[in-house]
């Protein structure tokens, strides 16, 4: 609208201010794009689990396909990112409802809450895989 | 949709450099974003040397040093030099802040110096803010009231004033709406932090008989709820106020009034 030569006097047009490009990324702003990351990657992932649960029904074939895809190691490295995923995307969701009541929204809570819920998707997600491989006795 | 690169005519390009007087000692540059409606080509980043012994302790002195002594071209705007009238607002080592406020010291090597980010550009340091202002005369920030005035004032209890804290010494300097980045991508529906607040505040005036109103105007997907809670407005704000405070009171408003 402002950018047009009439909005600028006759002259031309007005050129748009850096933002991304410069804006300092800080935690507040990663950790709200993170979320959005992680539940992009969820959605994919759901294909994946609907991929298992089809390979199970389908017999014993196309279980060993399922199985070997997901124990290579690219398999496992995606594994592991939709654990972090999903760990995140949990726990950031708790911060995102927690704040709806009106709480916790002071700097110095936001901080620390964002700092725990990073802290706690590397905890729960290398528990998750340390559970994962000592129950399969590997 | 989000725009994430910048438009053509819009991208930076370096500048010209203007070095530090002989014999300084501690010299300081600034790299300022230059834009010159009668000029031509893309904005650009001019380099200032400074001498940081011949220079006062904030931002605003060394603009302020360079336009009387380097290059009276620039333009930025300026006025109080205490924090109070929000004019010189703009991004400084990549966070939106008042240059009266911040000081030179604070910022580690180069100090970059941009306008408020994602506005149309008057000239140099100097954002085109009337798509805020006009959003800030939408939310009718005026008292309103039905009953006829009293014999004197209207009355508050001090529970009543308290309210108002946190949300009366905003000085509109619109730090925290150019860093949102949902206000970037919607700005022309999204109200943004500093107008939300602004809205918030008239809301919690005990003596104002609007808040429906008020709220009527608010329920709107884009309006209010483009707001995610991303934070960048309470990290930026030079008064320290909590603008992402005052929407979440008003999306509680909208629930509980259901």
């Amino acid at each position: 609208m402002s950018s047009e030569p009439a909005a600028s006097g006759g002259l031309r047009p007005r050129p748009l201010s850096p933002h991304l490009q410069i804006y300092r990324r800080q935690l507040t702003s990663v950790l709200s794009i993170l979320h959005r990351a992680s539940g992009i990657a969820l959605s994919a992932g759901a294909l994946l689990l609907v991929w298992w649960l089809i390979a199970a029904a389908a017999g014993p074939e196309s279980y060993a396909t399922f199985s070997a895809a997901t124990g290579s190691i690219l398999g496992r490295v995606l594994l592991f990112g939709w654990t972090l995923s999903f760990f995140y995307h949990l726990a950031n969701g708790i911060r995102h409802l927690w704040w709806d009541t009106g709480r916790g929204l002071d700097l110095p809570s936001v901080y620390r809450s964002g700092y725990a819920v990073l802290g706690f998707t590397v905890v729960a997600s290398l528990a998750a895989w340390i559970l994962g491989y000592w129950m399969r006795g590997a | 949709m989000a725009e994430l690169r910048l438009p053509e005519n819009s991208r930076v390009t370096e500048g010209k450099t203007f070095p530090a007087p002989a014999g300084a000692k501690d010299v300081v540059r600034f790299k300022v974003y230059r834009w010159d409606p009668e000029g031509e080509g893309n904005p650009h980043l001019d380099t200032f040397e400074i001498d940081r012994a011949e220079c006062g302790p904030m931002v605003l002195d060394a603009l302020i040093k360079i336009k009387n002594e380097v290059d009276s071209t620039l333009a930025f705007r300026r006025s109080c030099r205490e924090g109070i009238c929000g004019s010189c607002a703009m991004n400084i080592d990549g966070v939106n802040t008042l240059a009266c406020t911040k000081f030179i010291d604070e910022v580690k090597g180069d100090v970059r110096i941009y306008p408020l980010p994602h506005m149309p550009v008057v000239k140099d340091l100097v954002p085109d803010l009337s798509q805020i202002w006009a959003q800030y005369a939408s939310i009718e920030p005026w008292l309103k009231s039905e009953t006829p005035p009293p014999e004197r004032e209207r009355v508050q209890s001090p529970e009543e004033r308290a309210r108002l804290d946190g949300l009366w010494e905003c000085i509109l300097c619109f730090c925290c709406t150019t860093s949102c980045p949902s206000y970037w991508w919607n700005g022309e529906r999204y109200l943004g932090p500093a107008v939300l607040l602004q809205a918030y505040r008239w809301i919690a005036d005990s003596r104002d008989e609007a808040t429906g109103e008020r709220l009527d105007q608010l329920e709107d997907p884009f309006r209010l709820y483009r707001c995610h809670t991303i934070m960048n407005c309470t990290r930026t704000c030079p008064k320290g106020l909590n603008p992402a405070k005052a929407i979440a009171e008003i999306k509680k408003l909208m629930v509980a009034r259901r």
